[in-house]
C-alpha cells in the first residue's frame, strides 16, 4: 500500500490507538494544543497542506474515522449503523488519549460526526468547527447524494477548482499509472463509500435529532463554508449558526465544499486568527487563488 | 422435466429515443416517459397469453420484480403471483424471485407466499432472490447489509412458514414481538424454494447448501459447466449428490411457423442494447458494499469508468451461441436439444416473448411452444435422465432432508478461492 500522501517535509507520525477493540489510525504532527479533524465521507488521502499550516499552531491529529482509511486505515466496527456511533468512538478515542478539551475540526460528513460528540461530549471539546458540515436536512436545497453517481463525480463535486481536484487525487503522485485515478485511491474510496453507506444510507446526511440538542453545546463554535458548495447548501450554515449557542459564521470565497483541501491556508487563518501568508510553501499547485 | 414461460414483461410503448438520448435505462430514467394506458393494454395481453401458457401444458408461470426501469413492467411480483393463483388451473407461479433483503418485513412476504399457496391450492414455488444493487438504489434498502439481510430474512421466512406460532424475532436486521400470521402454507412442509442468479459464485454456493435448485438466468451456455461445478462441489460439502434437479436454465427463445419470421421477432430480446436488465451505471447496479470485497478494485474501476463493462454480444453472435434460440418448432428443438445435453437442467424456462414482439405472435409463439416444442422436450428430458425435483419429490432444502440420507464431504467447496464469477456476472448487467 501506498505511503500516505504528503505535501511538506515537516514531521509527521502514523499512530493507532486501540479502543473498543478497533484501530483507529491518525496522522499526528506539530506542537501546541490539540485540534482533531475529522475528514469527509470520501476520507483523508494523507497529510495535507492543511494540517501542515495547522501544525505551525497545534498538535494535529488528523484521525481516520472507525471504517475509514482503506486497508491501512482505522478498523470497521461491524455494528456501527449511525454517524453518531462513530463519534461516540470518536469520544473513547479522545479519551483513551486523554487529548480533551481539543479543538475538533469536522468536515463534510466528519462534521456532522463532530456535531454529535458536541452535543454527547461538550467537556471534551474547547471548540467546535465546522466546515460544510452534513447533518441537517436543508429546507430548500438538497445534500448532494453520493450513492446516485460515481465516486470521482462526487469528490471531484467538492471542489469548484477541477485543477485542484486532479492535483490531490490524479495520477497518485505515479504518471506511470495507466488511469488518472490510482487503484489506491479507488479502493480506499470504495472502502470509505461503504462505509458511509454502512452508517448513512438513509436517511441521507442529515439526524433529525441533532438540531433540537445542538442549543446545547455550550462551547464556542465556528462554522465555516465554501461559497461555492455544491455538495451542501448554505443554508445549512446558517441553520447550525443559529442552532448552536455561540457560534460565528466564516464564508470563504471562490471555494467549494472541501474548504480544508481546496483553501488550506484560508481555512487555517480562520482557525487560528492569524492571517495566512501571501505564499504558502505547502500549497498545492493550482491549489487557491 | 418442468417447463415454464417466462416473459419481464417489457414496457415495451416508451420512447426509446429518450433512454438513448439520457444514455441509461433505469432507476433514475424519468417515469414522465411511463403512458399508464400503454400499461393498461400491455398487462392485460400479458394476462391473456399467461392464461394460454396454463392452457398449452407449461408445468410452470415464471414471475418476477423490478423497479424503475422499462424493462420489467412487474414492480410488485405478489401482484402478478396472486392474479395468476386465480386465472390458471394448473400451472405452477414460479417466483423468480421475492427480493427479500429489499424490503423491511419478512413477515409480509410469509403473510402474501400462504395467501397465494392457498388461493393457488398449492401451485407456488416461492424463489427468492437478494435483487441487483440497483434494486436497494429504488428501494432506499441499504445495499451493504443485502446480504445479511436477505440470509435473516430467509431464516425467519422458513420458521414462519413451518413453526407454529406465536414465536418472537430478536434479529439483527428484523425484530418481531409477535410473529402468528393467520395465513398458513397449503403445501408442507413448505413451498419449494428456487433461487436464480447471473452467475455470482457466492449465491450459486448458498443454494447449493440450502438445497435449494439453482435457476441460471441466461448464462452463456459455455460457461454453465464452470457454475455447476461450483455448485457440485458446494453439495457434497454438505452431504448430498446434486444431479440435474439441482439445476434451471432461463433461456430467451421464439418459435413461429415462420423461422425467418421467429428470428425477426427475436430480434426484439436486443431491445435494450441486449441489456435485459437496462442500462444502468455501475455504481447503481452493484453499489459499494453491495458486491465481494475480493472484487472491490475491479467494481471501482467500472463505476469509474475506467474499465468499460462488456456490451451485449450481437444477435446473430448470440444465435450461434445459441444465448437466442428463435425458429420454427423443428429448428427450436434441436437447438434446445443442444442446450439440455450441454446444461442438463431439469427446469427450464423458456423466455418467450420480449420487446415489441406483438400480442398475436406472443400468442402464438405461446402456442407453438405447448403444442409442438414442449412434448419433444420432455421426450429429450426423459432420454437424457433429466428428471425434475417435483418429479422425483426431493427434499425441499437440507434443513428438511432426513440426516441419514446426508453424507457431508470434509474438504468445504468454500475453500475455493473468490473467482473471477462475480465480476462476470456485473459484466453481464453491463
Amino acid at each position: 500500500m501506498a505511503e500516505p500522501r504528503r505535501y511538506s517535509v515537516g514531521a509527521m507520525q502514523t499512530v493507532t490507538t486501540t479502543v473498543a477493540g478497533l484501530g483507529m489510525r491518525e496522522f499526528t504532527g506539530g506542537s501546541g494544543d490539540p485540534l482533531v479533524m475529522l475528514h469527509h465521507s470520501f476520507g483523508n488521502p494523507g497529510w495535507m497542506p492543511i494540517h501542515e499550516v495547522l501544525a505551525d499552531h497545534y498538535t494535529v491529529h488528523a484521525l481516520d474515522l472507525p471504517g475509514y482509511g482503506g486497508p491501512e486505515g482505522s478498523d470497521q466496527p461491524d455494528w456501527a449503523r449511525h454517524p453518531r456511533d462513530l463519534a461516540l468512538l470518536v469520544g473513547q478515542w479522545l479519551r483513551a488519549k486523554e487529548l480533551g478539551p481539543v479543538e475538533l475540526v469536522g468536515c463534510g460528513f466528519g462534521g456532522w460526526v463532530a456535531a454529535e460528540l458536541a452535543t454527547m461530549s461538550p467537556e471534551l471539546l474547547a471548540r467546535l468547527v465546522l466546515v460544510g458540515a452534513a447533518g441537517l436536512l436543508p429546507e430548500n436545497g438538497r445534500i448532494y447524494d453520493q450513492f446516485l453517481v460515481s465516486h470521482s463525480n462526487y469528490v471531484e463535486a467538492a471542489f469548484s477548482s477541477t485543477e485542484t481536484f486532479e492535483a490531490i487525487f490524479h495520477r497518485n503522485g505515479d504518471e506511470t499509472e495507466e488511469h488518472p485515478l490510482g487503484d489506491n485511491t479507488l479502493v480506499v474510496w470504495d472502502m470509505n463509500r461503504e462505509m458511509t453507506t454502512r452508517v448513512g444510507w438513509k436517511p441521507y446526511m442529515y439526524n433529525r435529532r441533532l438540531r433540537p440538542l445542538l442549543g446545547g453545546v455550550a462551547v464556542p463554535a465556528l462554522v465555516v463554508w465554501g461559497d461555492n458548495d455544491a455538495v451542501v447548501p448554505m443554508e445549512c450554515a446558517h441553520a447550525y449558526v443559529e442552532a448552536l449557542p455561540d457560534a460565528r459564521l466564516e464564508i470563504v470565497p471562490d471555494c467549494g465544499h472541501a474548504v480544508d483541501l481546496e483553501a488550506p491556508e484560508s481555512l487555517a487563518a480562520i482557525i487560528t486568527g492569524v492571517a495566512a501568508p501571501s505564499e504558502g510553501a505547502s500549497q498545492i499547485t493550482g491549489g487557491e487563488d | 422435466m418442468f417447463l415454464s414461460y417466462f416473459t419481464e414483461q417489457p414496457m415495451s410503448a416508451y420512447p426509446a429515443d429518450e433512454g438513448l438520448k439520457e444514455g441509461f435505462t433505469s432507476v433514475m430514467f424519468s417515469n414522465k416517459h411511463y403512458d399508464p394506458v400503454e400499461g393498461s393494454r400491455l398487462f392485460n395481453e400479458r394476462i391473456e397469453e399467461y392464461k394460454l401458457a396454463d392452457q398449452v401444458g407449461f408445468d410452470g408461470i415464471m414471475v418476477n420484480e423490478h423497479h424503475n426501469a422499462p424493462f420489467c413492467m412487474q414492480a410488485r411480483i405478489t401482484v402478478m403471483s396472486s392474479i395468476l393463483a386465480a386465472i390458471t388451473e394448473n400451472a405452477k407461479i414460479v417466483q423468480l424471485g421475492n427480493p427479500l433483503p429489499t424490503y423491511d418485513s419478512p413477515l409480509m412476504f410469509a403473510e402474501e407466499i400462504a395467501m397465494i399457496d392457498m388461493i393457488s391450492k398449492g401451485r407456488l414455488i416461492s424463489g427468492i432472490v437478494r435483487g441487483a444493487g440497483q434494486e436497494s438504489v429504488c428501494l432506499n434498502a441499504n445495499p451493504a447489509y443485502n446480504r445479511e439481510r436477505f440470509n435473516e430474512a430467509h431464516d425467519l421466512l422458513v420458521k414462519t412458514m413451518t413453526d407454529d406460532g406465536p414465536f418472537s424475532w430478536e434479529g439483527e436486521h428484523f425484530q418481531y414481538r409477535v410473529v402468528n400470521p393467520w395465513a398458513r402454507v397449503l403445501q408442507k412442509p413448505h413451498p419449494r424454494i428456487w433461487v436464480p442468479g447471473v452467475f455470482s459464485a457466492e449465491t450459486i454456493r448458498w443454494a447449493a447448501q440450502h438445497r435449494y435448485p439453482y435457476i441460471s438466468l441466461n448464462t452463456p451456455l459455455h460457461l454453465t459447466g464452470e457454475l455447476w461445478e461450483i455448485y457440485d462441489q458446494a453439495a457434497r460439502a454438505v452431504g448430498y449428490e446434486p444431479g440435474p434437479e439441482n439445476r434451471g436454465y432461463l433461456l430467451r427463445v421464439h418459435v413461429q411457423e415462420d423461422g425467418d419470421k421467429a428470428r425477426e421477432n427475436a430480434r426484439e430480446f436486443m431491445w435494450m442494447q441486449g441489456e435485459f436488465t437496462g442500462i444502468g451505471h455501475p455504481y447503481w447496479v452493484s453499489p459499494s458494499g453491495y458486491g465481494s470485497s475480493a472484487r472491490r478494485l475491479d467494481y471501482a474501476k467500472m463505476a469509474n469508468a475506467e474499465v468499460r463493462g462488456s456490451r451485449a454480444a450481437p444477435f446473430e453472435q448470440q444465435l450461434a451461441a445459441r444465448e437466442i434460440v428463435a425458429g420454427t418448432p423443428d429448428e427450436v428443438i434441436a437447438e434446445l436439444r443442444v442446450v439440455l445435453e450441454t446444461c442438463r437442467p431439469s427446469i427450464l424456462m423458456l423466455w418467450g416473448n420480449d420487446g415489441g414482439v406483438n400480442h398475436d405472435d406472443s400468442l402464438r409463439c405461446i402456442e407453438l411452444m405447448g403444442t409442438e416444442v414442449l412434448p419433444a422436450l420432455r421426450d429429450i428430458g426423459d432420454e437424457l435422465g433429466l428428471h425434475d425435483p417435483i418429479e422425483l419429490d426431493t427434499p425441499v432444502s437440507l434443513a428438511l432432508t432426513p440426516p441419514d440420507e446426508l453424507n457431508p464431504i470434509q474438504e468445504a467447496a468454500d475453500e475455493r478461492p473468490e473467482d473471477t464469477s462475480d465480476s462476470r456476472a456485473l459484466k453481464m448487467f453491463r
